[in-house]
């Protein structure tokens, strides 16, 4: 199971970043998602991987570590609200300027423009 | 325990709710209530800090649960003296945006200012590493609503940058805290500084990746280069009194490094050894040349004071790469002056934008009320680039001092001097092109049809430019406050005690009370 979890969260890190380096931001949308993803499974992991045991008190032997699921639930709402925030301010700046590059090479052109006249 | 440490976040957490739900179409309630709560903020904070003084450490648990389980807000020297300067700032930036108009083109300007003033307090107090992500959080969401305040495309789109760097900023956050999580088992700081010292030298390896990538995060809110990139057009398409509020945001980048890199991961710890002077040192004086740089190259007077920006963050983190004492002294001391100078100018620049077409460096009309806001840039400037008489020149001087018996201190040296004077042909030459140039070139052209801003928009700058010549007329006496909190930062005991000593709740001195209050109860 650790080569399982492990790969699981080397593979969502590695296809986020490759898309947060596409640099438009549909695709970096995606990809910070992957990378929120990512590290909430990491956070898990950060616990000790135990299946099947409970984290609140019970009559269990065997208990897993409550503390990570707790940071788990603070970080995907946290991440969660960014995303949806991030959508909505680059959906603002899309129907601005009509041109969806993250970087700023559209206003160097502008600048480039703006210079000649 | 005092009550009185957490005042500074639950003022502004019961404030900003109150403007936005009861004060939504009244201005000027909003007005007052914030600054009622500034003013608040600042009466607090000078009180905590007088507590304090003497070396005395705040504790205070919420729901009485004790360290390292419970959520502890912790106040010494260093974190009440950086709340009063937040609302020093806040306060002097607040009447800016009031006197210019700046919190009428948007609406929920004062909520989102208070959120803000919350998110900073709470990181300056937290006593542990996931609360201060909470807290970086909450005053990063606050400033991605400020950033984008009054619209306009260009400010969208340096905000779709500004939050996906900081989102992925908080991505890395997260994953440094699970890895410290997994080497430690705790994420409270004093405790953490006490388990990090046992790990065994050949078991270092994760806590060597996890100190790396929590310096990372905290270098990317310092905006130390090569991470710096996303603070220019950021803070340079920002509306004036956000950015300048902002001048408190890259501290608290270097706040964290002072306090984890202090207490958590000392220089002598041999998991982080020579991730202080090795790498940081470099990397900062890298900083102050591209600050430097960028001040010379830029060709719009917002975009320059940006780089200015970059450029003391990078004189700051070389004396804290230094790592002594007497560096971090100093780093404390140039903090407060970077701050407020940084302030200024991107106040001052906000001036010009209101009696300018652009901000580009080319010869306008005379800037409206030219000779008084040419005044002002002058002594902001002067301050920024470190030339005397004012703070920043005592502060740089305590840089070559601190550094002078370093193996780099050639170069240290040579950067800062460089870079200074870099600095200072920067500024002369956008001052003289924008309001001396512009005077002798007369051309009378009709203003742009702006309003000059009211007068409380310059006694907010005014105030700021106060309190730098404050900074440098008491720069003894404040030398002295930083330099004891230096030494409380490299003597942790009290800090350790305080926290991991006093009971409450599931500790061991808390258990009776825990089960004196079952029994009253049951009595009940």
């Amino acid at each position: 199971m650790e080569f399982l979890v492990a790969s699981a969260i080397g593979i969502l890190t590695a296809g986020g970043l490759y898309l947060v380096m596409r640099l438009r931001t549909f695709p970096v949308i995606l990809g910070v998602s992957l990378l929120t993803y990512a590290v909430n499974v990491f956070l898990f992991a950060s616990g000790r991987l135990v299946t099947g045991a409970p984290p609140i008190l019970t009559d269990a032997t065997v208990y897993t570590d409550p503390l990570p699921q707790a940071l788990v639930l603070t970080a995907i709402v946290i991440s969660f609200g960014m995303t949806a925030v991030i959508v909505m301010i680059a959906l603002g700046a899309y129907l601005g300027t009509n041109d969806d590059h993250v970087d700023d090479a559209p206003a160097k052109e502008a600048r480039r423009a703006e210079d000649a006249t | 325990m005092t009550h009185w440490l957490i005042a500074p976040v639950v003022i502004p957490a019961l404030l900003a709710p109150f403007i936005i739900l009861a004060a939504r179409y009244h201005i000027g309630i909003q007005r007052v209530v914030n600054v009622a709560g500034v003013l608040g903020i600042l009466a607090v904070a000078l009180g905590l800090m007088v507590q304090t003084a003497d070396g005395t450490v705040l504790l205070y648990q919420l729901g009485d649960w004790a360290a390292p389980f419970g959520i502890v807000l912790v106040g010494d020297r260093l974190s009440t003296m950086m709340v009063v300067l937040m609302a020093l700032l806040a306060l002097c930036v607040l009447l800016y945006a009031i006197g210019s108009g700046w919190d009428e083109r948007g609406r929920h300007f004062h909520a989102l200012f208070q959120f803000q003033l919350m998110g900073i307090a709470g990181a300056f107090l937290t006593g542990d590493l996931f609360n201060l992500f909470v807290f970086f959080e909450v005053l990063l969401i606050a400033s991605y609503g400020l950033l984008i305040h009054g619209g306009g495309n260009k400010r969208m789109r340096a905000g779709v940058q500004y939050v996906l760097f900081n989102l992925l900023g908080s991505t890395l956050f997260l994953f440094a805290l699970g890895a410290i999580y997994a080497e430690t088992g705790t994420l409270n700081m004093a405790d953490l500084a006490q388990r990090a010292e046992l790990i065994p030298a050949d078991g270092t390896v994760g806590i060597r990746v996890a100190a790396v990538l929590l310096i990372l995060v905290f270098a990317i809110k310092a905006a130390v280069v090569p991470l710096h990139f996303w603070l220019i057009s950021s803070y340079a398409e920002a509306p004036g009194p956000v950015a300048a509020l902002f001048a408190i945001m890259t501290k608290v980048g270097a706040y964290a490094i002072i306090r984890v890199y202090t207490m958590v991961f000392p220089p002598e710890l041999e998991a982080t050894a020579g991730l202080h002077t090795d790498w940081l040192l470099p990397v900062a004086l890298l900083g102050l040349a591209v600050g430097a740089v960028g001040v010379l190259a830029a060709k719009k007077l917002d975009r320059l004071v940006a780089f200015a920006i970059v450029g003391s963050m990078g004189t700051v983190m070389t004396a804290v790469g230094l790592f002594t004492p007497v560096s971090i002294a100093t780093a404390l001391y140039y903090m407060i002056h970077s701050t407020l100078a940084a302030a200024a100018l991107f106040l001052i620049v906000d001036l010009v934008r209101h009696s300018r077409d652009s901000l580009k460096l080319r010869l306008e009309a005379p800037v409206a009320g030219g000779a008084l806001i040419a005044g002002m840039f002058m002594l902001a400037g002067i301050a920024m680039a470190g030339l005397p008489p004012v703070s920043g020149f005592l502060g740089k001087l305590m840089v070559l001092q601190a550094g002078f018996t370093h193996p780099l201190a050639v170069w240290i040296w040579a950067v800062v001097l460089i870079g200074s004077l870099i600095t200072v042909v920067g500024f002369a030459r956008a001052g003289s092109v924008v309001f001396w140039k512009a005077q002798a070139d007369a051309a009378p052209v009709a203003a742009s049809g702006q309003s000059a801003p009211a007068p409380l928009a310059f006694v907010a700058v005014g105030a700021l430019l106060a309190l730098i010549v404050v900074h440098t007329v008491f720069a003894g006496r404040i030398y002295a406050y930083t330099t004891a909190t230096a030494q409380q930062l490299f003597a942790p005991d009290a800090y350790l005690e305080t926290v991991l000593g006093t009971p409450g709740k599931l500790s061991d001195g808390g258990k009776d009370a825990y089960g004196d209050a079952a029994k009253a109860e049951g009595e009940n």
